[in-house]
Order: C-alpha cells, then structure tokens, then sequence
C-alpha cells in the first residue's frame, strides 16, 4: 500500500469507520440536521440536545465511506461539550487539517485526518458530519450540503 | 490481446485488427501510480482511437472553416466534411436520410431537444411513460415535459432485490395505454448492464400510438444499432462513449416527425427568411441546429463509426459481453459482494456494478486507483434507482474494446487486498 493511502486510512480513521461512536439517533434530541454530499451519495444526519449554547449530547446516523463516517464519529467525541463559536474554530483547524495536512502543535486526534489533503475529491467526506453539525447548531433547517445547488 | 476469446470471436480479416487494438489508443499506454493503467471506467467515457485524434487535427490543420453560408474553397470543404459526418452518422444507425440526424452536444442534450419539443404538444390527461431504470439525464428532461404540460409521468417497475429482473414487462400492459404519448426507455442500463428488448418495447409504444425515445448512450458503441429494425422514433446518443470526441452526439429523429416539430433554440442557421416580424423555419436537421455546430467533432465523430465498423459491431457487442460475462463470474466469488443486475446467463453487456455491505464505492475506487485501476462509484446519476434497490452508491467496472482478460483479474487482486485491508475477507 502506498504512503499516500496509508495516510489516508490511519487507524484512527479504520477504528472509528468500524466502531462508529454515537452512532444512532437521540431521543432526547431538540436540534437535527441533515447533511448530503450529492456527488457520492454520501448521508449524514446530525442530533443534537442543547443545553443552553451547549452542546450536551451529540449522536449521527447516515451512510457513506469510511472517510466520512469515521469523521461524523470522532467530530461527535470532539465537539461534546463545547459551545457553538468553539465548534467553529474547531472546524476551522479541521478544515485547515484537511486541506493543508498541516497539524496542530497540540495534540488531537484530528490530526489523523491531514492525509485527505493529498486526495482533493475526499475533503468533502471529512467534513460532512461537521457542516450538519454546524446547520444543526445555527437552528438552519437547510440541509447542509457539500455542493451549492438550488432546485 | 485476448488470444483465447478473440479466436472464439473474431475470424478473417477483422482478427488483425483486434489483436492491435490496444496499440491504437495511445491514452492506454500510461502508468498510473506506477502500475499500468487499467481503464475499466468506459460508461462513463471510452478513449480515442489514434484515427479519432487524428481526423480531429487534420480538420483544424487544413479545413477548419465556418459551414454552411460560406462560398470559399475551405468552407466548402467544411461544409462537405461536416455534412459527411451525418451521412456517416445516419449510416451506422441505418437511418433512412442523413437529415434524420440532429448534432447535438450529447445524449443529454437530445433528449432535451425532444422533451421540450414534445412538451409543447402535450396536455394534462396524456402520460410519460419512462422506467424506474433511467439516467437522470432520461428522467429529469421528462419530469420538466410533464411540469411544463400538465402530462403525469409514470414507470415501467424494475424487478428483483437486485434489479435481477429487469423491466417488468408484464406491467406494461396495464401503463401502456392509449393515453401514453411518449415511451422513454434505455437501452442498456448504466447502472445495471442489463439489455432491454428494445425492439419489443418500440412495437409495444408504436400500437399505443406513443411515441418511442431510445437511451442509446450505453449501447452505441458496444454492438449494432439499426434505427429502422427496431421501429424507433427517436434515439439519442453520445459521441464519447463511442470512441468520439465529447462535445458532440446525436438525436435521431424520424423525418415525418422532425418535420412536424417544432424548433426548441432558434437563431442563425435554422432559418428560411426573416424579416423584423418573424421568420420561418429550415426543414429538419437545420432546424434543429441553430448557431454554429460542432463542426470538427462531428468529423471526428465519423472517423469513430469508421473505426468501430472495421473493428465489427457485432464482435463488438460479442467481446463486450464476453467481459461482462467473465467479470460477473470472478466477481460473484468475492465474499459479501452484492452484484446488480440480470444474474450469470443473463443479456448484461459492458458492464458489472457492485457493493459491499462494510466497505464503500469510494474507498474501493481510491483503493483500486493506487493499483492503477480506474472504476467508478456512486449513484451513476440513477439515485432513484439505487433508493429503492436500498443502496446509495455502488461501484462499478465497465468494459471496452481494448480490456482484456488479464484486466479483470488485476480488478478481483486489487479488490481482494481491499476487502482484506478492512477487515472484510
Ligand atoms: C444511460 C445513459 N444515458 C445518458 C447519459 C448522459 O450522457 P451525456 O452525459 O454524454 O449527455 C449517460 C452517460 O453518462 C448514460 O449512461
């Protein structure tokens, strides 16, 4: 397997594409949000139960390949917890991560994601789960989606 | 190239020209991440042949000129190499007339030519029939006809949890009523590989009084194609997936019906007179093709139907189904793999189209492109399609004229070391 792919598929990416976390839907949710990446078919669909401007829980559900999946996941641990304006620079070292594949000095598990930047047409998997999150967040009834498109 | 099927396939002076075929697309001679490369992505585009390249310079290098209006030496000369390209065209369809064939930009194109051309002679009671198989490009044109009139659209069902079954023919009685106006149906999927009873279902809309509108974007340039034995009205089609340039296709209409249709873009080109009230319009194709055409690549177009009818269409259709056929096999035998489509024996032709339940078309496509095989995945723009098969993408092999044997083992080791990586086999 070339260095490229093996970047690519860290074992990071592998564990959570195969142990999805908060993986389902929330009951108890009172934001959701759906994401689609229409070139690939990829889905993601993002609940969120806030508490205040917190996020208190966080669970997603969808389809689409391990790249996209295994980002929703680790986006779900990451993003726990925290504050809307907090998700938003957190993406914005994502998005910075993936498309650079330059990391951050401290230590995240984010970084696993650096090597999509060597595959251009993968960015929008990585950051699918996070644009629902950032819709749901907003209160955007919208779906988000990786493509501007209009009906 | 593939000495064991060719010998079964090709006889006499055709088997020369087989066993070189691969030494005619230069594009195939190219490492990718330093393996050779494996183009098993011919649905979505085929590759030129060294004389589609060249008929397309040779153009540009000596006759490049406007056609039609001109009286020079070199429009002349265009206007001749443009206006043989259709009769080339015409031929390898078997149409009647060479002004049966409309240039358009592609099979995308022509069926919007004919939809809203159509449309303006619809009204609300009058049904679309299409199938649940369709390309977006043979569906949404007709979801737009029926908006735009007031028509309902209806489908021919699709049978089996894998579309094993194809076409539900025996529906078709119930939808194929007097009130079906249009009949728009593929000829071979892009999704499943399937072959339709083309003819059958021309016969079918014809006793009905519809109109029949062949897909032939996957069947063009995989086996014979005869416009006037299969009854059909109108078949649209790409230059790209034939060996032509892209940029260029075809809408073949018949004569009686292109003359009573209305022109859908107008300017120079596709009139008669005009004065600053109105004008009228040139009969058929002209009328169709208002502005400038493409003038080169419907040359090079021609040189593709040359090319194709030295190589035989019916060793075309023989070899491409052969592929299918041997992918099918080797491909059942992965563990997991849900394979779509008519089952082994079945009339697939050019193409296998896959899943697997834990690992997705697009990591099998960006896995398979580092061992140098270029496949496509996802919903092959037939996301109606893949929601009530239960999927969101699959990924998909597709054959042409220069694959080989070999390829299809390179593609079952490339996905056999995919499946193990994620811990599927
Ligand atoms: C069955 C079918 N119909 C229509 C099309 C559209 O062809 P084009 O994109 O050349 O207009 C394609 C190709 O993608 C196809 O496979």
């Amino acid at each position: 397997m070339s260095a490229d792919l093996s970047e690519l598929y860290q074992q990071v990416i592998l564990d959570h594409n195969k142990r999805p976390r908060n993986r389902g839907k929330l009951p108890t949710a009172n934001r959701v949000a759906h994401g689609d990446n229409p070139t690939c078919g990829d889905q993601c669909n993002v609940y969120l139960r806030l508490d205040g401007d917190r996020i208190a829980e966080i669970s997603f559900d969808g389809s689409g390949c391990a790249i996209s999946q295994a980002s929703a996941s680790l986006m779900t641990t990451q993003v726990k917890g925290r504050t809307g304006p907090e998700v938003e620079s957190l993406y914005r070292q994502f998005h910075h991560i993936v498309t650079s594949g330059e990391t951050p000095d401290e230590i995240s598990d984010l970084a696993a994601f650096a090597g999509v930047h060597t595959f251009p047409a993968r960015i929008k998997c990585a950051t699918l789960g996070w644009h629902a999150t950032l819709n749901a967040l907003k209160g955007d009834a919208a779906d988000a989606t990786t493509e501007k498109h209009t009906d | 190239m593939n000495p064991a099927l060719h010998s079964a396939l090709v006889a006499g002076p055709a088997a020369d020209r087989w066993k070189n075929v691969r030494a005619d697309f230069p594009i195939l001679h190219q490492d990718v991440h330093g393996k050779p490369l494996v183009y098993l992505d011919n649905a979505a585009t085929a590759h030129k042949p060294r004389a589609v390249i060249d008929a397309l310079v040779r153009f540009y290098e000596r006759d490049n000129s406007n056609v039609h209006r001109g009286l020079h030496a070199l429009s002349m000369r265009a206007t001749d190499a443009y206006e043989g390209a259709r009769a080339r065209v015409a031929r390898f369809i078997n149409a009647a007339d060479p002004s049966e064939i409309i240039f358009t930009r592609g099979t995308t194109e022509s069926v919007n030519l004919v939809a809203r051309s159509v449309a303006a002679t619809l009204r609300p009671g009058d049904v679309i029939l299409c199938t649940e198989m369709e390309h977006h490009s043979n569906l949404v044109p007709w979801q737009q006809a029926a908006r735009a009139s007031g028509a309902t659209l209806e489908f021919v069902p699709v049978l089996g949890t894998d579309a094993e079954g194809g076409l539900d023919l025996a529906a078709l009685d119930a939808l194929l009523t007097p009130h079906v106006k249009v009949f728009a149906f593929t000829h071979i999927s892009n999704t499943l590989g399937c072959i339709n009873p083309v003819a059958e279902l021309c016969r079918r809309a014809r006793a009905v009084g519809a109109l029949s509108v062949i897909d032939a974007a996957q069947s063009i340039g995989h086996g014979p194609l005869d416009v006037r034995a299969l009854g059909a009205d109108y078949v649209a089609f790409s230059g790209h997936k034939m060996c032509g340039p892209t940029g260029i296709g075809v809408l073949y209409g018949r004569r009686a019906l292109l003359d009573k249709l209305a022109p859908d873009e107008t300017g120079g080109g596709m009139v008669v007179t005009v004065d600053y009230a109105g004008a009228k319009w040139k009969p058929a194709p002209e009328r169709f093709e208002a502005g400038t055409p493409n003038v080169a690549d419907a040359v090079a177009l021609g040189a593709a139907c040359d090319y194709l009818d030295a190589l035989g269409r019916p060793e075309i259709a023989r070899h491409d189904e052969a592929l299918a056929a041997l992918a099918y096999e080797k491909l059942s035998a992965l563990p997991g793999i849900r394979l779509l489509g008519p089952r082994a024996g079945g009339a697939r032709r050019g193409l296998v189209s896959f899943a697997f339940a834990d690992v997705h078309a697009h990591d099998i496509v960006t896995f398979a492109d580092e061992d140098g095989v270029a496949l496509r995945g996802g919903h092959h723009c037939n996301q109606p399609l893949m929601r009530k098969l239960g999927l969101t993408s699959t990924t998909r092999a597709s054959f042409y004229v220069y694959n080989t044997e070999q390829e299809i083992d390179v593609l079952v080791a490339s996905l056999r070391r995919i499946l193990k990586f994620f811990g599927s086999a």
